[in-house]
């Protein structure tokens, strides 16, 4: 493997970044956000001329790995902190640093009305620096650490204005969530390293073959919770609706393009683990194809239009994750469909913030209507991102979700029809509510409040959306042109026995998904631009508006599977206590706390008394010396 | 009869030499220089002192005689891993020391009397703090190198008797500062007894009052073990007793409370150093081969340590006592090094000794911090909101207490891990399911110390942090930078500490 040290440079740029706006203190008021946004844009440097370097080099020297430091070297266990830069990790560095690095742009403007901006650039640029730290991490003990510090940066970032209670209530909501997660990867690591003694990805990837599938299986399992608790994925999806409630900036780099598809990154990194253990191949398939419905579901009723995308955000790592569960065919089409997301949705996002902008922080998308005429540049921009994520050609969605609904049918068999009809549903169905949101914020009558007074944002905020907006147009073109993406990916992917022919005609897919999303556009079109559209919520709804509003129920799940039963267990667990054994059986907590009181009782302040303890301590000891000698 | 004069490697001695004069002069000091200059001329002795020792023990480094002050002393790589810990640990420590707030103006008068509220006005300051301090320090580094019985009582004592005063000089709650002074000082000697009572036992079992007599009867065997089981239990009350191990912890929790923070942080950090050190070269050394006899009961101390300490830290109230009691849990923890009786529990309970040492230093460095017009406020409801306050203070206390839970990416994580796992490879199963459960209700109660300090809005009560002197943000800030780096990127010093450890005999 190629030896680079120029690796750090990526991590230590926004790191430096972050150290010094945040020891730094007032004193970097006035240039702090400049600076971080110059250190994001040179990591971004860093990452192409990486890239160059990646190119220039034949195909099996590509990967270039950095050795930083011995971390833990105990006995046997010995693990060292690595960077690994492969054809998988390249592709996310650029788009962490290149989305990244527009995002702080976007916030500069944004933002300058905050008088905590400086804190708030920070904060990006820790989160940048962690999540490279993420996708670089040579084993699964250091993309756990950038894993912790990525879930740090964004309950920060979450609750940046914490001064909102229920802000906060959504930031604690978002950290406790993703905890669930992180006790699977943590699981994942202790049984990879019980079985195979390692956790570095190579090394775990040449055990692999010497492990036996269950062990496989249970670590898939695990990497999966882990997954599903980043990347809001069935069932640990609940907080990512609520972690709409930081800044937009936040919500369009973490939340749309980079954090939330760690998950993916991680499947997708593990492939030799999966790859091994069917069931939880099968598992991944079966919670993407649960969430991208549920996520599509949630995004037709939500009237706020950050909750709106974030539903959609759900839905389309549903997507990725299904693509990532059918195996060596379907990595590829993940991350492609990852990237051009990480476009689309980005650029969506910083359009909402755009509109919430000129509407006075409104998020109620039945109180926008015909900002087309005062908002162009913004309509644009974000209509470009509708086109792409609807799959129109020739926009970036096409090429990506396409293949993706391809790989589904080809899956074969029952199995492969299951997963096609409900990709093609769910293609459908975010072709209503994107185009829901489309009418209801750009077009039809005002609906405004009386002292909203929409206007284009300032440059540094459209910038970064046109820009975006380019890469919603032609990135889904570029990285599928002569298959460039899956051939660029290759190395690492093993899919020697794929290749099998379609089981249907891509063209025949095409024709069916730009059907059904035409079927979903109209019915849209019929329902909100046919239609007077309220300015508040329609209350006489049926009862599956009702319970998708309510985000189908996933908070009344929580409750009702963990909260109520845990509390039931408790209740019976006391009662249980008070009629057989007085205090026998109670909570462990509250057992430690009892104990912990009565114990106390011994430490009376009376020194006679402590030194009859140490006295009766002297005798016990003696004789117990005396038990284990004779 | 002919005397041989005495044969002593000066340059070995020197750390103790300088510290046992550096403490002579400030006597003089107390009684030649003015009041007025006396605060700044014995911290900078002090320090200088301490410095001049930290120096001297990194040139010793890697040297090895048994024979330094006749045979009484010996220095070896422990040796100077230990001394070099104490020193630092003593370093640090003095900064909070120098705060004057802390003590009283004149440590004989009546708490609350007239001639104490003369003797306050008038500024008075107990700068005889500073040569005790140096007192204790030099026995504390002989202690772990002393190897001869009488060598080690005078070096515990050396140790003991300026700690007994010092937790008396409180300025406020100076009843119970007294109280908890003389408390110690009870069951000290009392412990002390047991000790001197175990060692005469140990010289009749042998006949010799040497680490290698002992050892070699040991290994011999004299054919009369009931004199060796009973001295080594009483010796090992008394080593037990300064480490506040279970059940010879009580007067921890009383004590910690009740002496002046900086005194607490010196002692609860200093003295495990120091009486670990003595523990690891006794238990590795002289009973080593007796294993079969004290295992057991050291590992069921160990685990009794564990529990209750974890335990009874939930149910405080108040934050000295918490850190007190989950010292008592760190006795615990190791206590399984010294059950691992190889090489690598050896190198692990030193790299614990010390990054525990910082960690605590630099935690009641932060309890110093919190005051109201009364003095410090120690009650935990009253810590409400601090993080939103003081995010220095804050934070730095989050960080020793995620050390103390032993989380990753801090000190307290690669102590743990590895003092676990070498307990775990001499088969010590239990002792280590113990303590990895004990850890995890430790961590519930740190942790619900820093969900109080930042998740919880603040009581306005007047309750304030002091805006940090520079040494004890010094002091804080180092802890803090140490605590993180052995955290982090702690091969360097695991490495030096695995190249440097083995007793020689």
């Amino acid at each position: 493997m190629f030896i680079s040290n120029t690796l750090v440079y990526l991590i230590a740029l926004p790191l430096a970044g972050a150290a010094i706006l945040l020891l730094g203190g007032r004193r970097t008021n006035k240039w702090g956000h400049l600076l971080a946004t110059a250190m994001s844009a040179s990591s971004f440097g860093v990452g192409l001329y990486q890239l160059m370097l990646m190119l220039d080099r034949p195909t099996e020297q590509r990967p270039a790995s950095q050795k930083l430091f011995e971390w833990i070297h105990v006995g046997e266990f010995k693990v060292d902190a690595g960077l690994l830069l492969d054809q998988l990790s390249i592709c996310f560095v650029l788009l962490i640093t290149g989305v990244g690095t527009l995002i702080h742009i976007y916030s500069i403007s944004y933002m300058s009305h905050d008088k905590d901006r400086r804190r708030f650039f920070a904060y990006l640029n820790l989160f940048i620096a962690s999540m490279l730290l993420l996708v670089l991490g040579d084993s699964y003990l250091n993309l756990y650490v950038g894993w912790e510090g990525v879930g740090l940066a964004s309950y920060l970032l979450i609750g940046f204005w914490n001064q909102k209670p229920a802000y906060a209530t959504a930031s604690k909501k978002a950290f406790v969530m993703n905890r669930v997660g992180d006790m699977g990867l943590s699981f994942a690591i202790m049984i990879a390293f019980a079985t195979m003694g390692t956790v570095s990805f190579v090394g775990v990837q040449e055990q692999v073959s010497q492990t036996s599938e269950a062990a496989l299986t249970a670590i898939g399992l695990m990497l999966l919770v882990a997954a599903a608790g980043k990347s809001a994925q069935f069932p640990l999806q609940a907080w990512l609706g609520d972690a709409m409630a930081g800044p937009t900036p936040v919500s369009a780099l973490i939340h749309a393009a980079t954090m939330v598809t760690a998950g993916v990154y991680l499947i997708t990194r593990s492939n030799f683990v999966f790859d091994a253990a069917p069931t939880a191949q099968l598992v991944v398939v079966i919670v993407g194809a649960i969430t991208l419905m549920f996520g599509a579901l949630i995004g037709t009723a939500k009237d706020d239009i950050k909750k709106a995308l974030a539903a959609s955000t759900m839905s389309q790592i549903g997507y990725m994750t299904l693509a990532a569960g059918l195996g060596p065919v379907g990595y590829a089409f993940a991350i492609m469909h990852l990237l051009t997301h990480g476009f689309f949705k980005a650029g969506m996002f910083l359009g909402a913030g755009s509109v919430m902008h000129g509407m006075n922080d409104e998020v109620n998308m039945r109180k926008y209507g015909a900002l087309r005429k005062f908002m162009p540049i913004t309509f644009v921009t974000f209509g470009l991102g509708y086109l792409a994520i609807l799959g129109i050609p020739p926009f970036a969605g096409f090429y990506s979700k396409d293949l993706i609904i391809e790989t589904a049918f080809d899956a074969g068999g029952a199995k492969g029809i299951i997963l096609g009809i409900t990709t093609l549903i769910g293609a459908s169905i975010t072709a209503f509510y994107m185009t829901r949101v489309m009418i209801l914020t750009f077009t039809g009558t005002k609906r405004w409040d009386e002292d909203a007074h929409p206007h284009e944002s300032p440059w540094l905020m459209w910038l970064p959306m046109a820009i975006l907006a380019i890469g919603s147009v032609s990135s889904g073109y570029l990285l599928s042109r002569g298959d460039a993406l899956e051939n660029w990916l290759y190395p690492l992917f093993d899919h020697s026995d794929e290749y099998q022919k379609h089981l249907i005609e891509p063209i025949i897919v095409s024709g069916m998904a730009l059907t059904m999303v035409a079927i979903g556009v109209a019915v849209a079109y019929f329902k909100y631009a046919r239609q007077e559209v309220s300015s508040t919520a329609p209350e006489d709804v049926s009862i599956f508006t009702k319970v998708a509003r309510q985000d189908l129920m996933q908070d009344r799940f929580n409750e009702a599977v963990f909260m109520r039963p845990g509390q039931a267990l408790t209740t019976t667990l006391i009662a249980a206590d008070q009629a057989v054994v007085d205090g026998a059986v109670r909570g462990v907590g509250q057992v430690a706390l009892s104990s912990g009181s009565a114990l106390r009782g011994l430490q009376n302040g009376y020194v006679r008394s402590y030194a009859a303890i140490i006295l009766v301590g002297a005798i016990a000891l003696i004789a117990a010396i005396w038990v284990v000698v004779s | 009869m002919t005397f041989t004069s005495p044969v002593l490697s000066y340059a070995l001695l020197s750390p103790v030499l300088i510290l046992l004069g550096g403490a002579l002069i400030g006597v003089l000091v107390e009684a030649f220089v003015s009041k007025a200059l006396r605060p700044v001329v014995q911290l900078t002795l002090s320090l200088g002192t301490l410095m001049l020792a930290l120096m001297q023990v990194w040139r010793i480094r890697g040297e090895e005689s048994l024979t330094p002050a006749m045979g009484s002393l010996v220095i070896d790589g422990p040796a100077v891993l230990i001394q070099g810990s104490i020193l630092i640990i003593a370093i640090i420590s003095i900064f909070l020391i120098a705060d004057t707030e802390h003590f009283t103006p004149l440590p004989a008068a009546l708490p609350g009397s007239a001639e104490e509220r003369e003797a306050e006005q008038a500024g008075n300051q107990v700068t005889e703090v500073y040569p005790l301090t140096l007192f204790a320090v030099s026995g504390m580094m002989i202690f772990p190198i002393a190897t001869d019985l009488i060598m080690l009582f005078v070096a515990l004592e050396v140790l003991s008797l300026p700690l007994y005063l010092m937790a008396g000089l409180s300025r406020r709650r100076r009843l119970a500062s007294q109280e908890s002074a003389l408390k110690y000082f009870l069951l000290g000697s009392f412990a002390s007894a047991f000790f001197l009572f175990g060692a005469a036992y140990l010289y009749g079992f042998s006949g010799s009052i040497t680490f290698s007599g002992i050892q070699a009867a040991v290994v011999g065997g004299t054919g009369n073990d009931v004199l060796l089981l009973i001295g080594m239990s009483f010796l090992s009350i008394g080593l037990l007793f300064k480490v506040g191990a279970v059940p010879f912890h009580s007067w921890t929790p009383d004590v910690y409370q009740g002496a002046p923070t900086p005194i607490t942080a010196f002692m609860a950090a200093a003295t495990k150093v120091a009486a670990f050190g003595a523990m690891l070269r006794i238990y590795y050394t002289v009973f080593a081969n007796a294993e079969w006899s004290w295992i057991p009961v050291i590992s069921a101390i160990a685990i009794i340590s564990m529990v209750l300490g974890s335990l009874v830290a939930i149910a405080q109230r108040d934050v000295k006592r918490m850190l007190a009691y989950s010292s008592i849990a760190h006795a615990g923890f190791l206590l399984s090094g010294i059950i691992a009786l190889n090489k690598s529990g050896l190198d692990a309970t030193i790299f614990y000794l010390f990054a525990y040492g910082i960690a605590t230093v630099g935690g009641f460095a932060v309890v110093t911090l919190v005051r109201d017009s009364s003095g410090e406020v120690t009650d935990l409801n009253r810590w409400k909101g601090l993080g939103k306050r003081s995010p220095f203070a804050a934070s730095a206390f989050a960080l020793f207490l995620l050390a103390f839970a032993g989380i990753p990416l801090t000190s307290g994580f690669i102590g743990k891990f590895s003092i676990f796992s070498a307990a775990y490879e001499n088969g010590a199963t239990a002792v280590v399911i113990t303590g990895v459960l004990s850890s995890a209700i430790a961590a519930f109660f740190y942790i619900r110390v820093i969900v109080l300090m930042f998740f919880t809005d603040a009581v306005e009560d007047g309750t304030a942090v002091e805006v940090p002197s520079i040494l004890t943000r010094a002091t804080v800030v180092i802890s803090a930078v140490i605590t993180l780096v052995l955290g982090i990127y702690p091969a360097p010093v695991l490495d030096f500490i695995t190249d440097l450890a083995i007793f020689i005999r």
